[in-house]
């Protein structure tokens, strides 16, 4: 079985984000780039799949800072192969365009492409159900277990209060990931190291593609409440009083 | 007297029986001893020849001076007679056996030489005494984690069995010759005891024959047996002492670990046949007598099963040894202090953990903090720009040490600079510092993590990273001295970052070594005194690696302090149980006692103590935590050393 | 038709989920702002029932056919580009829940996702959106019509409006047999409950003090709708069972609102719920480390304010 994992570099929320003079985008001094959460668990899922059925994982990416890391460590984990696709792409949908270009020329055929349901970024989409609509695949998201029996999947998709969903997904087809069977697994740095030494990113050129606006940003702003807390004060029944009107605002208390 | 082995028995001469049984027991031992040595020269290399006089001088110690046997001194006395004992028995046997074998050889036997016999006799009745003390202590006042085992039984027997076949061989040469010596004064008592109770002169040759033979067959026995039980230990423990780590708080040099018997080296597998199985590394083992999986004997024992029967390609982790043995060890080196034949159970440990961390088999918590580490160079989460956040509480700002010279260079660690609970007390640090007028700078965002425990959980290619990183930090920065608060940090800093070769300047300081020489020098002076009693916990990094003991105490002092010692200090000082990275691990269920609860109840036990004094950010974090849970926030306080001193000036 | 509102009504086992109401009274402002009808879109398989209950809106588009009586993205995208398409509205409003959130996305239409808030500003409608964990908000125009806004739970308080709106039922042409085909729900193993999967949690630490203290907290957490769990030290006592252990060893969640009752915020603890959207603390120490993460704070005795709390809240909920 071919598996691709889509793998994609988001900004690391750990680091202050500040945004840019232009008040339009973040800065980018203070951007640390880091694999998306999500896509590290569709990588889990992929290895673990490949481990379960055989065959290989290619992990693909499209160039960031910092994506080389992501990739090496994709290797030292056990894919097949790594490759970055060198231009940059701004939006979700954009991607899932220029990954639905490449994939089928550059990755082989594939039974299977995962990547995270979603990620930290995701303003005009969801890169799965885009890449599924534009390669004509089947898709499921929010999936949190694959099985694979002749050219069908077996697959877990996670609803609310634990309750699960199981589906027949016809292979290939393309899955969100919410998170793998198991975490992701741990690789120790001495591996990652020798994957760089002994081991090659591949990479290609994007094809020139427009990439038309879906979503134009106006401003982007730090969010009010942020920082110390804004203390209550006054007595127990005049704070239980306070507390109720933001649970009220926030909708987490209702009139009945 | 007669020669045994002239005489003949039933027509054979004694010295071709001898033979046979010399050839017998000698070929069980060499087959033994041959599978063994086998074993290690096919097991991993490693250089302990380094170094030969350190080494000698380990073998007088440790050997000869039975150092270690008296943190247990009743028993620690016994197993010094009885090794002494063994030492002039074991010549006087092959001495005997060379004439037995060749009864032409013009030389006495050894117990025919006066002061040899007068040895053997004195040696002799204090080994069948300790004997008496050994098995009373096995059998009566048995120690927790001794075993009354069958073979522990046997040994004591057939040692027993070889004294008293001496001394009554010598006591039938009295009752021959009808009077004593000086020189046999065992053999005097009891052979004119003999005399008096009737026994006939004329049957003492018969006696005497019959008391060598059994003398000598049953050292042959105890020859052939021995390599087949666990008193292999008096053969081997010479070697692994002469062998043994002239590092303390040592690792293993670095690999990918073992998980195999072939993957270890022959000093880790010669660990095995060293071990006597005594029990004294569990005895304070934190994580054993916390209730944790771990038995640092019983990894040790591990490693012997696999080597008697040595199948090779045989896993060890998992067969044998559980991961959550491994991850139980808290890398405090109590094992090893105490260990009397120098055994390095906590690289065996670490070697293990090695193989464990390339297979990725690590909890979860763990793993989340090897990560971050590897992102962010602390096991916090926190972004590496905000390592330096901690400063923004002074009023004076800190050098940077990469953009200005300073005297010394404060590699400030992760918890200092990280845990909440702790930064204020890293800005007392600081104040004190700037109070003393000392020129001091830290490396700001440069500093990553010393990786002390990375290492000792096994992540050896992170610790590589981090030196090479902080490395790099330290090359760029000027400075003289380098001084931390934390004793992981200055163990890796002093012993395991190869200064000499990368960078010549720089001795490494704990700060309550700095502090003391602040104090005596002057530059420090302290203007409040205050009359307070303090205990004061010896961190396993400070105290047992790096034998830093009277500098803390001095300044404690010092400060007009009063310190109580609590029975577990200095080189046995008690962990915290936050090291070898089990900071960072999840807590099995069901432990009878955190080892930090137990160290707080030791401190409340003195009474008088109104202050756990400590010098470590983790013990800051473990005892505080632990004074909590045993309830006892109205009996005591945990005070880092840097507050007293702050406050007293 | 064209120009107008839509909102997916989001339904589940039965029943509308919580959160169509809170898009059915955003719908409602933008519906108002424009000068334009208010519609639900309803898909399902003999669910016209439901319909009724979704007073909040002008009216509701009804869609019946077999392969909608279970909920596959494949088929509600299906239907939705379809109606998109044939009916032209401004906007569409999506629920951001695991049921609902890629529905959108497999439709060929401009989507905005995350939106905390929608408004008609000059004449468009503007999104603010929730980037990066929420570190960060964006006020961004859709670029093009009709356009699906993904919102987040929680933008409005819910509100049922109790009338009947006329339905109008659709016939869409779904292909008989879908490439995705729904099997079954797993149901989630009996035992404690997760406390991962809940939306208020009521956390109590050192600060309780006792045993007893505890039914303080549970008895908010019931008035919330919501479970209690701890911090290390109440676990360690044995006060509640290590699966409602929040933190370094406990577990990691992220509820709407989780009300941090007697914790002072050690790290350990702080890393199993910083994530949590509404974080409300009470301490006695104003230097607590809980309060720089907590959005409110109240420094007073937990054991006072937890009981005072409820009786507020039993208050409000009549």
């Amino acid at each position: 079985m071919n598996i691709v994992v889509l793998l994609k570099m988001v900004p690391d929320v750990v680091e202050e984000l500040e945004i840019a003079p232009d008040s339009k985008s973040l800065d980018a001094s203070s951007v640390r780039m880091i694999l998306s959460e999500r896509d590290d668990h569709a990588l889990e899922e992929a290895l673990l799949l490949k481990e379960r059925y055989g065959g290989t994982v290619t992990a693909l990416a499209v160039e960031a800072p910092d994506v080389d890391d992501a990739l090496f460590t994709a290797l030292a984990k056990g894919a097949d192969r790594a490759i970055k696709i060198l231009g940059t792409s701004v939006t979700t949908s954009a991607t899932a365009r220029l990954f639905s270009q490449i994939l089928p020329t550059v990755a082989g055929p594939a039974d299977l492409i995962l990547t995270g349901v979603q990620a930290i970024d995701d303003l005009d989409g969801f890169m799965a159900p885009i890449l599924s609509r534009l390669l004509g695949l089947p898709y499921l998201g929010v999936v949190t277990a694959v099985k694979v029996a002749d050219r069908t999947a077996i697959v877990v998709r996670e609803y609310a209060g634990g309750v699960r969903g199981e589906f027949e997904v016809p292979l290939p087809a393309v899955l969100g990931i919410q998170s793998a069977e198991q975490p992701p697994r741990y690789v120790p740095v001495a591996k990652v190291r020798a994957a760089m030494k002994s081991q090659k990113i591949e990479a290609i050129s994007a094809p020139a593609l427009a990439q038309p606006t879906v979503v134009e940003i106006l401003q982007m702003t730090k969010p009010e409440v942020a920082g110390r807390a804004e203390i209550l004060e006054g007595s127990s029944e005049e704070v239980a009083e306070k507390v109720c009107e933001i649970l009220f605002a926030r909708g987490l208390l209702q009139k009945r | 007297m007669p020669n045994p082995t002239t005489v003949t028995y039933f027509g054979i001469p004694g010295y071709l029986i001898l033979w046979l049984v010399a050839l017998a027991s000698v070929s069980l031992f060499g087959r033994r001893v041959w599978h063994y040595v086998g074993i290690l020269r096919r097991a991993r290399p490693e250089n302990r020849w380094d170094r030969p006089r350190q080494r000698l001088q380990l073998v007088f110690t440790y050997v000869l001076g039975q150092r270690k046997l008296f943190d247990e001194p009743v028993i620690g006395i016994a197993h010094f007679f009885v090794f002494w004992a063994f030492v002039f028995y074991a010549s006087g046997f092959f001495w005997n056996l060379l004439k037995g074998l060749f009864p032409v050889m013009p030389i006495p036997y050894a117990d025919d030489l006066p002061a040899m016999a007068f040895a053997l006799e004195v040696l002799g009745g204090c080994a069948l005494v300790a004997l008496i003390v050994a098995a009373t202590r096995r059998y009566i006042f048995t120690p927790p984690r001794l075993e009354r085992s069958r073979d522990a039984t046997l040994i004591l027997g057939l040692i027993a069995l070889v004294l008293m076949s001496l001394l009554s061989g010598q006591a039938f040469k009295v009752l021959r010759e009808g009077h004593g010596t000086p020189w046999s004064p065992i053999g005097t008592l009891l052979g004119q005891a003999l005399t008096s109770l009737g026994a006939a002169p004329a049957s003492a040759s018969t006696l005497y024959l019959w008391a060598w033979w059994i003398h000598m067959v049953t050292v042959l026995g105890f020859l052939a047996y021995l390599p087949y039980s666990k008193h292999l230990h008096l053969l081997v423990a010479p070697f692994n002492v002469f062998f043994g780590s002239l590092q303390r708080g040592g690792v293993p040099a670095a690999s990918e670990g073992a998980a195999r018997l072939e993957e270890f080296t022959w000093r880790q597998l010669l660990n095995a046949l060293a071990c006597a199985e005594c029990g004294r590394c569990d005895r304070v083992c934190p994580a054993f007598n916390s209730g944790f999986a771990l038995s640092p004997k019983m990894i040790v024992h591990s490693i012997k099963e696999l080597l008697w029967t040595h199948t090779p390609g045989g896993e060890i982790i998992g067969d044998t040894v559980k991961p959550e043995e491994l991850w139980a060890c808290t890398a405090c080196y109590a094992c090893m202090e105490r260990c009397p034949v120098l055994n390095e159970h906590v690289p065996l440990i670490v070697e293990m953990r090695r193989a464990l961390v390339a297979q990725g088999e690590i909890d979860q918590r763990l793993q989340e903090a090897l990560t971050h580490l590897t992102r962010y160079g602390n096991s916090f989460g926190q972004s590496d720009r905000a390592r330096a956040t901690w400063t923004q509480g002074l009023d004076f700002t800190i050098k940077d040490a990469r953009k200005e010279p300073v005297e010394y260079l404060w590699f400030v660690g992760d918890y200092a600079s990280y845990d909440a609970r702790v930064q204020e007390i890293t800005r007392a640090a600081a104040r004190v510092f700037h109070a003393a007028g000392l020129d001091f700078g830290i490396l700001y965002e440069g500093e990553r993590n010393a990786g002390n425990d990375v290492r000792r959980v096994g992540e050896e290619g992170l610790f590589e990273m981090l030196r090479e990183k902080n490395l790099q930090a330290l090359d760029r920065a000027q400075f003289q001295q380098v001084v931390t608060t934390d004793p992981h940090t200055y163990h890796a800093l002093k012993n395991e970052y190869n200064w000499s070769s990368t960078n010549g300047r720089g001795r490494v300081l704990h700060h309550t070594e700095l502090l003391d020489i602040l104090i005596q020098t002057g530059k420090l002076p302290i203007r409040r005194h205050r009359e307070y009693t303090v205990t004061y916990h010896d961190p396993c990094y400070l105290g047992r690696c790096n034998g830093v003991y009277a500098p803390p105490r001095r300044v404690l002092s010092a400060l007009g302090a009063k310190i109580l010692e609590m029975p577990r200090s200095f080189r046995n000082s008690y962990c915290c149980g936050a090291g070898g990275g089990r900071i960072w691990m999840e807590e099995p269920p069901q432990l009878r006692e955190r080892p930090s609860e137990s160290r707080v109840r030791e401190a409340v036990a003195l009474r008088d103590a109104q202050y756990l004094v400590v010098a470590c950010p983790k013990d800051v974090v473990m005892f505080s935590d632990a004074v909590k849970t045993t309830k006892n926030e109205e009996r005591i306080a945990v005070r880092e050393i840097i507050e007293l001193v702050a406050e007293a000036l | 038709m064209t120009g107008n509102i839509w909102v997916l009504a989001e339904h589940w086992r039965g029943q509308i989920s919580e959160i169509t109401y809170e898009l059915l009274v955003l719908g409602r402002e933008l519906a108002r702002d424009l000068g334009v009808g208010l519609q639900a879109v309803l898909l399902g398989h003999n669910a016209q029932s439901l319909g009724s209950t979704l007073g909040g809106a002008d009216s509701v588009l009804y869609v019946d056919h077999p392969a909608l009586a279970e909920p596959t993205p494949e088929a509600y995208a299906y239907a939705l580009a379809h109606l998109l398409t044939e009916r032209r509205p401004k906007g569409l409003l999506i629920p951001l829940t695991n049921l609902s959130m890629d529905v959108g996305a497999l439709v060929e239409a401009p989507f905005v996702n995350a939106c905390k808030d929608v408004r008609l500003v000059d004449g468009r409608l503007q999104a603010r959106c929730v980037l990066y964990g929420g570190k960060i908000e964006a006020v961004v125009v859709p670029a093009g019509e009709p356009t699906i806004f993904g919102i987040v739970p929680g933008v409005r308080p819910a509100e049922r409006v109790d009338r009947t709106p006329p339905i109008e039922t659709v016939s869409v042409p779904l292909p008989e047999v879908l490439k995705v085909r729904w099997k079954s729900y797993v149901e989630p193993e009996a035992g404690d409950i997760n406390i991962t999967k809940q939306d208020v949690l009521v956390a109590v630490g050192r600060g309780i003090q006792d045993r007893e203290n505890l039914t303080l907290a549970e008895e908010l957490a019931a008035a919330l709708g919501g479970a209690v769990c701890g911090s290390r030290p109440v676990i360690d006592q044995g006060w509640l069972p290590p699966s409602r252990q929040i933190g370094r060893s406990g577990v990691i969640v992220k509820p709407k609102l989780y009300i941090a009752a007697g914790i002072s915020g050690a790290p350990e603890h702080v890393e199993g719920m910083k994530n949590s959207e509404l974080i409300i603390a009470i301490n006695t120490d104003p230097k607590a480390p809980i309060f720089n993460l907590a959005h409110y704070g109240i420094v007073a005795d937990a054991l006072e304010v937890l009981p005072a709390l409820t009786a507020a809240i039993r208050a409000k909920q009549g």
